[in-house]
């Protein structure tokens, strides 16, 4: 009989182990499932992990994995701290859509002045307008005990309405044929969150992510509220006994996730997207909270599962041009990969036991 | 000779890294009252799982009146005869009596047949009980009864009762004992679980001690001192604490007129509670659990807030301080519940040290931790106390209760209190260990510090204590001096029978 037995101490190689057992995991059953499809599987395996880091056209990819992950990365990390302590942001997206708008929004009124603080200020107000989107579900939770899950995914719906609302009014460009959508912040140098190094992907979201991930890092494990975040996530009573106020806990969380989310929407905004459009947000707040959970909520795991996400995403859009594959099955196999490492994660806490049970 | 009830031959139970049982044999008699005796982490539960059918031995086997026994489950168990009372109850609070009782049985009969067996059995025994009460409303002692009377509708030809007295007040200690005999006399067998010497004195006529999972002897209860018993169980001389004639001096720590609602539905509110408790003195509180010992910590501690004059500090309003502020202030205290409560379970020993030592040992310095000072702190803990682990980085949950329990209680002292609150303070201690605790809550005191110790252990406050007061239902009683005080007095100020019809044999 094969059965799980609970590990005194969590194992520390195993939680080291696990990603790559999973990856590993992933490209051997994602391999079986691109035969069963018909299409030659170590080919596809390769296209989606080899080509945009090393292939031919890697000059292209490498700066898109950057644009993409800094996003993902910079939300999940805040996102994170909450997780953490049990508290549940599900509403990054409309944070993240609010941050874009108010960041937006803060330089075009300075509309066509040249400053060097224009973009600072648009940096300050993009971290505001998703500090205060956030702020609505944590005063509501502290105020009248609602559920911030619920209250903060509902905002993401409102915060939606208004972005339409906007493209369609107070941003719109004047000068835009009346096509919906505000003026293109790339083409306007004091707005612009241009590349650092032209061509290298790299620009400020990029360093906000990186500074994100040092920051969470020393926050956690050197500082009081940090410590107070990992008690609350561990142990609720113990973490009221230590003296932990829930209430300032809350906010301070869904404060943190909710402006770097809106930190990461004017970053986008103000450099790839360049504008406020209807559709200007495209999921990130969202796969960030499984960007999360990939880096089990450690801010280095959360830089490189932001990073090992972006891949998956570049890598299966080559992989469906370049060899027909189905974009269902490139879905499959990002869900395989959440899916193994979840499952071999078990593995830090329980080791297989083969065996009758409570025998020597 | 007559053949015996149960027959135990040489049973061996070993779990990964720790023997249980270690060839453990001794016979029951029929009618017989059998001791089984022993320090927590001797052996007895595993030994009664084993009679139950919930776990199976490695090896040796079991003889019923001479029939190989080896039930594969508690019901194979029970159809043989075998019944048994655990020491946590397993009842549905908004279920009554009878609808708790039928849930255990196999083929349950009509509700109204059932409630009349319930009554005559209750009768029979001396156990008053009402079938259609609901569960949640009954006294502990009152549960235990549902407890046995479950066990007795099997007319069981032997009853394995866990630790029953442990929840009890000694009037109810009484009325349980009364039952206990009438059952003998009836011929029913017996095996009584306890560390507890006088009650088994009493009521025992044969003992069998477990230490370290060995059989290391038996005895005649009656014949035998209790202090020889004790050392048979530990193994070893026993240090009694040494308790110093001390001083008082003023006023620490006043409670007046403080009434706290219930937490929860099936919390204990506090009804006006006084309290008053003088540097280097010791006031003991018992009760029978659940009658407002959590919540009488939590409003010591700054768990929960109150107004602020009705706590006081030196004279000073505290009320309305939190726990960290009571720290800083010199009030200090260990929750009940070591695991989740008192301690964080997945954390490393360093990272709990933390939990409550940041302000005094000045683990903290702008609000950024010194992890450092802390695993010396952590190290200091386990050295004085002597925790038994490979170290400071290891997590909360792989130490044993007892081990823990030193860890939560030496983390308090070490920081040196002015008022020091602690809740079941050698709860699942090993005797030598628990006497090794209270001697440093008595040295704390003779220090000048108050200390406040919550506890069920009524032995545990007599040695201690220089005050003594109850908790029931929330309610504080005056608190007496604890010299010269009896049992008697006691159980009546832990609300003596709780309402519990005296039995009728």
């Amino acid at each position: 009989m094969i059965r799980l037995e609970k590990r005194p101490q969590p194992s520390r190689a195993w939680s080291m182990a696990t990603p790559l057992v999973a990856v590993l995991a992933t490209m051997l059953f994602g391999g079986l499932l691109f035969a069963a499809l018909g299409k030659p599987p170590v080919e596809a395996i390769r296209t989606i992990f080899w080509e945009p880091l090393f292939g031919e056209f890697a000059f292209y990819y490498r700066p898109q994995l950057l644009v993409k992950g800094a996003p993902l990365v910079l939300i999940a990390i805040g996102l994170s701290l909450g997780f953490r302590a049990g508290i549940w942001n599900i509403g990054a997206e409309g944070q993240y859509i609010m941050g874009a708008i108010c960041g937006a929004g803060a330089g075009l009124a300075f509309y066509p002045a040249v400053s060097f603080l224009i973009f600072p200020l648009m940096v300050v107000a993009g971290a505001l307008g998703g500090w205060a989107w956030a702020m609505i579900p944590a005063v509501l939770k502290t105020r009248f005990g609602t559920n911030e899950i619920l209250v903060s995914l509902m905002l993401v719906y409102v915060a939606e309405q208004f972005l339409a609302s906007v493209s369609l009014g107070l941003l719109k460009n004047p000068e835009g044929f009346g096509f919906p959508g505000s003026r293109n912040l790339q083409s306007w140098d004091s707005a612009h969150n241009a590349e650092l190094i032209a061509g290298s992907g790299m620009h400020w979201g990029v360093v906000a992510a990186l500074i994100a991930v040092i920051f969470a890092y020393v926050l956690l494990n050197r500082h009081m509220t940090g410590y107070h975040i990992r008690l609350t996530g561990e142990a609720p009573r113990a973490a009221k006994f230590a003296g932990v106020n829930p209430t300032r806990l809350v906010l301070f969380c869904l404060g943190t996730s909710g402006a770097l989310a809106g930190l990461a929407g004017l970053f986008e905004v103000s450099g790839p997207s360049g504008q406020i459009t209807i559709d200007f947000n495209v999921g990130y707040g969202f796969t960030a909270i499984i960007v999360a959970f990939l880096g089990r909520l450690h801010p280095v795991g959360i830089l490189l599962a932001g990073g090992l996400m972006a891949l998956t995403y570049i890598g299966g859009d080559i992989a469906q041009s370049n060899l027909q594959l189905p974009a269902a099955a490139i879905q499959v196999f990002q869900g395989m990969l959440l899916f193994f490492l979840l499952a071999f994660d078990l593995l830090t806490n329980f080791r297989i036991a083969i065996g009758k049970p409570e025998v020597a | 000779m007559t053949v015996p009830l149960l027959s135990l031959q040489g049973l061996t139970k070993a779990y990964p890294g720790v023997v249980a049982n270690d060839t453990v044999s001794f016979d029951i008699g029929e009618g017989e009252v059998h001791a089984l005796l022993g320090e927590n982490g001797a052996g007895k539960s595993t030994l009664v799982k084993m009679i139950y059918g919930l776990v199976k031995p490695d090896s040796g086997q079991m003889l019923l009146r001479g029939q190989p026994f080896a039930p594969a489950e508690p019901r194979q168990a029970r159809a043989d005869g075998i019944a048994m009372v655990f020491q946590h109850f397993s009842l549905f609070d908004a279920l009554n009596v009878a609808e708790n009782i039928a849930l255990g049985m196999e083929n349950p009969p009509e509700m109204r047949d059932l409630a009349a067996r319930i009554r005559e059995v209750s009768e029979t025994y001396g156990l008053p009980l009402d079938p259609f009460r609901t569960v949640g409303d009954l006294s502990a002692g009152e549960r235990q009864r549902v407890e046995i009377i479950r066990c007795l509708l099997q007319d069981p030809k032997l009853l394995i009762m866990d630790e029953p007295t442990s929840v009890l007040t000694p009037q109810e200690v009484d009325i349980l004992f009364e039952t206990l005999q009438k059952l003998r006399s009836e011929g029913t067998s017996i095996l009584y679980i306890s560390h507890k010497l006088e009650e088994i004195r009493t009521l025992c006529d044969h003992a069998t001690i477990l230490r370290l999972g060995k059989n290391v002897g038996e005895c005649t209860p009656s014949e035998t001192s209790a202090r020889d018993m004790a050392e048979m169980m530990v193994g070893s001389t026993l240090q009694t604490p040494q308790r110093a004639s001390r001083e008082f001096g003023d006023v620490a720590m006043d409670i007046s007129g403080l009434s706290v609602p219930a937490p929860s539905a099936f919390g204990t509110a506090l009804k006006n509670v006084h309290l008053t408790v003088r540097k280097g003195e010791i006031l003991g509180i018992g009760g029978v659990a659940g009658n407002g010992q959590d919540e009488l910590l939590g409003v010591l501690s700054g768990e929960t807030l109150t107004e602020a004059d009705a706590v006081k500090l030196h004279g000073q309003p505290i009320g309305k301080l939190g726990p960290t502020a009571r720290r800083h202030l010199g009030v200090l205290a260990a929750p009940e519940e070591r695991l989740g409560h008192a301690a964080a379970p997945d954390m490393s020993l360093t990272e709990n040290a933390m939990l409550t030592g940041s302000v005094r040992e000045g683990l903290e310095k702008n609000g950024f931790l010194d992890w450092g000072k802390t695993k010396e702190f952590a190290e200091r803990i386990i050295k004085a106390f002597d925790v038994r682990t490979p170290g400071p980085g290891n997590a909360a949950r792989s130490l044993s209760g007892g081990n823990l329990q030193k860890f939560v209680i030496g983390r308090e002292v070490l920081q040196d209190p002015d008022v020091l609150v602690v809740n079941q303070p050698t709860w699942g201690v090993d005797a030598a260990a628990a006497a090794s605790i209270r001697q440093s809550l008595l040295d704390l005191a003779a220090k000048g510090a108050a200390v406040i110790c919550i506890s069920q252990d009524l032995d545990e406050l007599m040695e201690i204590s220089d005050s003594f007061a109850a908790l029931n239902e929330g309610r504080l009683s005056a608190p007496r001096e604890a010299m010269g005080l009896t049992v008697d007095e006691i159980g009546l100020m832990m609300g003596g029978a709780h309402g519990m019809e005296v039995a009728h044999v």
